[in-house]
């Protein structure tokens, strides 16, 4: 043992490595829990790919989906996605103001993608072509409705923010989370890319 | 008002249950009294049910594995007597209602309720230590996941007494599982416990991946992590990538049972093959996360006691990632038989076979980290050497199963049941097994004792091999898994001595309980006073045992593979700092159990459809988790002189010992 | 603690600009497919292509100007976890339909 390596520091000075970077970590878990939600979308469009012809006698997609309904929801998202990204900006400028005002507008917008959706599956069920029909209308609602499931979690979480936003102002924790939730609202955008290409387009096509 | 449940939902009429309900009952109520006795809820409550540190809640795991391990071996004793008696004109003392209970709360309960905490307890306690971290990454979400499990357990025990449990194996297949063939509550009780534990192993995967990649001490590259905190990191992957197919199978199937969808169904367009597919899809990496952190634990033993590096590092790592990669491609060796055609068969046959590569591997990796070492045989070794060479012998089992033709012949009978009990017991459990004992001074400051350490390893190595050698025999034989009776007398024999390696596995979990009595008895005299017991190399046995709540005062700076070992043989490895700083920590909270009960009253009332229950449970849990985010005070901070303190009193009784350590490795002659 | 800030924090983040492309480009990525099926403008072939490049493409560009998934290093570990996760997607859904159809085809 030299002189040198008697010396060499083993520690860092006090404070690094003490206060990690913890926006960035829960970012980085978050997404992490997205990857898990990938697969989970995963098994359900493999369920539905093997099941999209199961009609067991009943109706197929080309008699029961209506495309301009399913395009009106598909903007609703779409620009709900893209006032999120100015819920973001606002974070960034520290605009409570507009932070609050863009939250509001993308949760009408989102619930208002859930109005559409839901107004879709009461049709469908009055007419008795509910989940219990055949195999086909089990796996399209299950896929369909996890994603609406989802995207209903992530109103409530809006509302949440819009609470904590109103009464803890923009702190480390609440922009944290609202970055988590940009992520979560984004990625059910791309997942609604994938169901109204695969069941909706593809059903008609 | 309390859905399907009623007084008759409680088995009065089988004895059998009703004795083991009320032992439970009493053990419980006993264990209940003692504590009142000793007036310890407040102290329970405060330092263990509401902890979120990692290391109380690895402990927790590691006792809520070893009671279910108590609960999944009664009933293997109970399979293994009955088989050994229900030949020809008998019938033995089980009914086969109750028998397939049993034997799919074995399987259930092994694998998602012994295994599964086992190694996140292990992976717990150990992985922030060697890294050099303080607590994971979300010490809540820790906490959640482990009252999630212990929920999830509790559902299945429950079920033991009140209604029944499935009939339909640990698998659970279709269209069996269907209301329609399995309308009793089961399958309910079986779906609830594996999704909500589910969520919890979901999480878990999420918290130790982000841990181990954004935690990690200064220096401390990734080709310098322990080997154990690799091996973490892909089950992690495996965790967080299989668990949502099995989400999805098992909440298809629920949407079969509770909303009459046609997921499964042999009717109106269900596919019960689809059921299969999907549950091996999750089932097959499954495996892998219960094998790959027993691995990373003789990967560590192989290494301290034989006092040199583990050999073959990079390719350690590698092979484990090809595991990680090829497990997802395998999982149709499930069902060969299923119907098939002959190139789908052999294209997974191939995969099968050429995931048995990687893990050969890592054998002559530990093979040639013993070679040339100075080996020393403690209780630990003994496992790591059990494990060697009987898990090879399961391995090349699982090679003859792969392939197609054989498995025609073999599928679902005892040879098959050898081989995965095979893997699983000489594997994953010699390994926590290892993992428990190595780690245990560290957790409780003294050791365990190595007399009945090893005597307790010879029975389960004995008693293994006499309870399942004759099962490869039986299943050339033609004995299908899974009977309550058979009326071939030639089987009777082998499972006589079947029966008799259960008694003597038996006998080692008495041993086991011995030693841990016997050291706790003695726990003054074994002490761990340096935090190194056994002349470890990576940092865990750097601090004291057990360690302050931070862990590390300092956060280590790392400089190579095996850094407590590197630190060592610099001469640096017993210096303590010459300045201390406040330190942060996660503050404790009963969130996490809360949420676990609601998710217990979730279940049970889901099983008994108790509609109201069920919807203020989930309501519960949606609001409990908002108030934890609502709340701003979740730290709390350890002042510089508090710190300074605990180091000092380590220091003060460390520093005597430290010379001897120094001598002891020069007698050693390393 | 408190003067941590999404700002501080190692993340990618996006611009008003990029949002807009973004946006933008998704629109017209939605309104094609959309269009191409409910007109039935081409062979039955060649609507499935498009609506599937359509998606791809866009899925893509959500990444890009919604989720800021680029090269630069902040991303990285980001991407390579997506990337594993995809490939794992395709294993699970491409097996499911070979082994799927094989056993419809031979059992049913």
């Amino acid at each position: 043992m030299t002189t040198d390596q008697a010396a060499v520091i083993d520690e860092l000075p006090a404070g690094q490595m003490e206060h990690p970077d913890h926006i960035a970590i829960k970012a980085f878990g978050f997404w992490i829990y997205l990857m898990s939600d990938l697969v989970l979308f995963a098994a359900l469009f493999a369920t539905f790919a093997v099941m999209n012809h199961s009609y067991a006698g009943g109706p197929s997609g080309r008699e029961l989906f209506h495309l301009p309904e399913v395009y009106a929801e598909t903007l609703f998202l779409l620009v709900s996605s893209a006032t999120y990204g100015l819920v973001m900006l606002a974070v960034h400028k520290g605009r409570k103001d507009l932070v609050l005002i863009w939250l509001a507008v993308t949760f009408l917008l989102g619930l208002g993608f859930i109005f559409l959706e839901v107004r879709e599956f009461h049709a469908m069920i009055i007419d008795g072509n509910g989940p219990w029909r055949s195999g086909f209308l089990s796996a399209f609602f299950t896929l369909v409705g996890t994603h609406g499931t989802h995207v209903t979690f992530g109103l409530i979480w809006m509302l949440a923010m819009m609470v904590q936003v109103l009464t803890k102002g923009l702190t480390a924790p609440v922009q944290s989370r609202l970055l988590c939730l940009s992520m979560f609202w984004h990625f059910l955008d791309i997942v609604w890319i994938g169901v109204f290409t695969i069941v909706y387009l593809m059903g008609v096509a | 008002m309390f859905g399907k449940l009623s007084l008759s939902s409680i088995p009065w009429d089988n004895p059998i249950i009703m004795g083991a309900v009320s032992g439970t009952l009493f053990l419980g109520l006993v264990i209940l009294a003692l504590i009142t006795y000793h007036q310890k809820w407040t102290y329970l409550w405060k330092e263990w049910l509401t902890s979120v540190d990692h290391k109380r809640i690895g402990v927790m795991y590691i006792v809520l594995a070893l009671v279910m391990l108590l609960r999944g071996f009664s009933d293997a004793i109970l399979m293994r007597m009955q088989q050994a008696v229900a030949a020809g004109t008998s019938h033995g003392f089980l009914i086969p209602g109750h028998f397939d209970q049993i034997f799919s709360a074995h399987g259930t309960i092994m694998i998602l309720f012994m295994a599964m905490p086992f190694l996140v307890g292990l992976m717990n306690i150990a992985v922030p230590q060697q890294i050099g971290a303080r607590d994971v990454a979300f010490p809540f979400l820790n906490s959640l996941s482990f009252w999630l499990t212990a929920s999830a357990a509790a559902l299945v025990m429950v079920s033991l007494g009140v209604g029944e449990f499935s009939k339909a194996g640990w698998s659970g297949y279709s269209p069996l599982t269907e209301r329609q063939f399995s309308p009793g509550t089961g399958v309910d009780y079986w779906i609830w416990s594996i999704q909500i534990a589910g969520i919890g192993s979901l999480l878990t995967g999420i918290n130790f991946l982000v841990t181990i990649l954004k935690l990690r001490a200064p220096g401390m590259h990734l080709m310098r992590m322990p080997i154990f905190v690799w091996t973490t990191l892909f089950t992690n992957v495996l965790m967080i990538l299989a668990f949502p197919v099995l989400t999805v199978a098992l909440a298809l199937l629920t949407f079969d049972r509770y909303l009459d969808m046609h997921f499964f169904t042999s009717t109106l367009g269900g596919n019960p093959m689809m059921y299969v597919n999907l549950f091996w899809i999750w089932g097959h990496p499954e495996v892998y996360i219960v094998i790959l952190p027993a691995f990373g634990v003789f990967s560590e033993v192989v290494a301290t006691f034989s006092g040199k590096p583990v050999f073959g590092y990079r390719s350690l790592v590698y092979a484990t990632a090809a595991i990680t990669v090829l497990s997802f491609s395998v999982w149709l060796h499930h069902f060969f038989t299923m119907g098939a055609g002959a190139n789908v068969n052999a294209a997974f046959g191939i995969a099968t076979m050429l995931i048995a590569i990687p893990t050969g591997v890592k054998i002559f990796n530990w093979l040639f980290t013993m070679y040339r070492g100075r080996v020393r045989f403690t209780s630990p070794m003994y496992w790591m050497i059990g494990f060697l060479t009987t898990f090879t012998i399961g391995g090349m089992t699982g090679v003859l199963l792969a392939v197609p033709t054989a498995d025609f012949v073999l599928h679902n009978s005892l040879f098959l049941v050898a081989h995965f009990h095979n893997m699983l017991i000489p594997g994953a459990l010699f390994g926590f097994f290892a993992g428990y004992t190595y780690w245990f001074p560290k957790v409780t400051g003294f050791m365990l004792d190595e007399k009945w350490g090893k005597r307790a390893f010879w029975c389960w190595l004995i008693g293994f091999y006499l309870a399942f050698m004759p099962l490869y025999a039986l299943g050339f034989m033609g004995m299908p898994r899974r009977m309550a009776h058979y009326s071939n007398l030639a089987w009777q024999p082998y499972l006589i001595l079947a029966a008799i390696g259960t008694a003597v596995i038996l006998l080692g979990i008495i041993f086991q309980i011995t030693q841990l009595v016997v050291s706790i008895r003695h726990r003054h005299d074994m002490r761990d006073m340096t935090g190194d017991p056994w002349d470890g190399r990576t940092l865990e046995w750097s601090i004291s045992s057990p360690p302050p709540v931070y862990n590390f005062a300092s956060i280590p700076v790392v400089h190579g593979i095996d850094a407590f070992e590197d630190m060592k043989e610099k001469g640096v490895a017993y210096r303590q700092s010459d300045s201390y700083h406040d330190i942060t920590m996660p503050r404790n909270t009963g969130k996490g159990f809360i949420i676990g009960a609601l998710a217990f009253a979730f279940g049970f009332s889901m099983v008994w459809y108790i509609w109201w229950l069920a919807i203020l449970s989930a309501l519960g849990m949606l609001f409990t988790v908002i108030a934890r985010s609502m709340d701003d005070d979740v730290e709390y901070v350890i002042s510089a002189a508090e710190v300074e303190q605990i180091e000092n009193e380590h220091y003060r009784k460390l520093l005597p010992i430290v010379g001897n350590l120094h001598a002891d490795r020069q007698a050693r002659g390393g | 603690m408190s003067h941590e800030s999404i700002d501080s924090a190692g993340m990618s983040r996006g611009t008003g600009k990029s949002y807009a492309t973004g946006f933008i480009l998704s629109i017209v990525l939605t309104t094609i497919p959309f269009a191409l099926v409910m007109r039935g403008m081409l062979s039955h072939e060649a609507t499935l292509i498009a609506i599937f490049s359509a998606a791809i493409i866009q899925i893509l560009v959500h990444l890009y100007f919604f989720l800021h998934m680029d090269s630069s290093s902040r991303a990285r570990w980001n991407v390579l976890a997506m990337l594993f996760t995809v490939l794992i997607m395709f294993l699970i859904v491409g097996g499911t339909i070979w082994i799927i159809y094989n056993l419809n085809y031979r059992m049913m």
